[in-house]
């Protein structure tokens, strides 16, 4: 594998990622349970989408095959994406939403935090760019996981469940491959194991203060940043999410 | 009702404004979440860099059946207007 192939499957993995958190935060706009929340969902699925266009630019840049962030987002199928598995969850209630949004920006911090550094100037400069609107992203979530975690009988309990149902696909966060190797080689990206310790510090406190329990589970659902096996939610998602372009195609609005 | 989280009101220091104004309000279970949000609801188009919130209740407030004996006295009282002094030129705006 050239550092080129490793770092174009990288990006895909990054703006991948993005995108569809972006557009399954997105599906709660004008159905949230209040107004504050409904527009604080739609910044963050703004924010999202905006990486994307850096993240999938680069990589279409990387790649050279005349293709543009566009085409990437809404021509490809659910086996050439290279999102991690936790972005494709659904929604469910408010609180997994809110539990899915936290896992991802914690872990997202901290891989925007080592990207900063990267060796790769372009990269080093969207990191710089996303790490701002991630910061926030990740207060406000850990801040609505306090609330409901160490919140009502009921909503302590939904939080609960969300949280063993998340982190088995949390843990593929966590876990490298040849592509991560050549990266982390080159100076370019971090190896996704080395982040574990960092990432569980994080977790932990604001776990500890939703009075939750991080799940002693090591075992992770994997396939999403590799593209070998998604979830049976990925492709409900882009049907959705590509149908203009796929009935309409080059249309533009 | 019961159910609905305390209303707070939201006060914005725009970017070349001198002093924070009152610019909306919005439900919140506590003082950090009711910034958070009024950052999210009121500061989307860069209006902002400073933000307060106070919980509605806490705001006391003159009542409007109290408009004539509060505000009606200074209307005859046009003295107390600056406008009967000559402002030199060389001051410029004041």
């Amino acid at each position: 594998m050239t550092q080129d192939e490793a770092l174009f499957q990288f990006l895909l993995r990054m703006g991948d990622s993005t995108l569809i958190l972006g557009h399954r935060v997105s599906e709660w706009c004008g159905v949230a349970p209040v107004l504050e929340e409904d527009i604080a969902l739609a910044n963050t699925a703004l924010d999202l989408i905006g990486q994307t266009q850096m993240w999938l630019g680069l990589a279409a840049d990387i790649e050279g095959q005349g293709r543009d962030a566009d085409q990437l987002a809404f021509l490809r199928d659910v086996w050439d994406f290279r999102n991690l598995l936790l972005t494709e969850m659904p929604n469910g209630d408010f609180g997994q939403t809110l539990m899915r949004q936290f896992l991802f920006d914690a872990w997202h911090s901290v891989q925007l935090g080592h990207l900063i550094t990267s060796t790769d100037t372009r990269i080093a400069g969207i990191a710089a760019k996303a790490s701002k609107e991630v910061a926030y992203h990740l207060e406000r979530s850990a801040e609505t996981v306090v609330a409901l975690g160490d919140g009502s009988a009921e909503s302590h309990k939904r939080m609960s469940q969300a949280l063993e149902y998340l982190w088995p696909f949390a843990n593929e966060m966590f876990v490298g491959d040849e592509v991560d190797a050549v990266l982390f080689k080159a100076g370019i990206a971090p190896d996704p194991a080395s982040m574990r310790a960092e990432y569980d510090i994080l977790v932990e406190r604001v776990l500890d203060q939703a009075t939750l329990t991080r799940p002693d589970k090591d075992f992770a659902h994997k396939g999403g940043k590799t593209g070998r096996q998604h979830t049976e939610h990925l492709g409900h998602l882009l049907a959705t999410m590509q149908w203009l372009q796929r009935a309409y195609p080059n249309s533009k609005w | 009702m019961s159910q609905e989280l305390p209303l707070f009101e939201v006060f914005i220091r725009g970017q070349h404004g001198m002093s924070h104004r009152h610019v909306g309000s919005l439900h919140a279970a506590d003082e950090s979440a009711a910034i958070l949000a009024a950052r999210d609801v009121y500061t989307r188009r860069n209006e902002g860099v400073s933000i307060w919130v106070v919980q509605a209740q806490h705001i006391a407030a003159s009542s409007p059946s109290d408009k004539g004996p509060m505000f009606e006295p200074s209307e005859s009282k046009i003295y107390r207007h600056p406008t009967f002094y000559d402002i030199p030129d060389e001051v410029g705006h004041m």
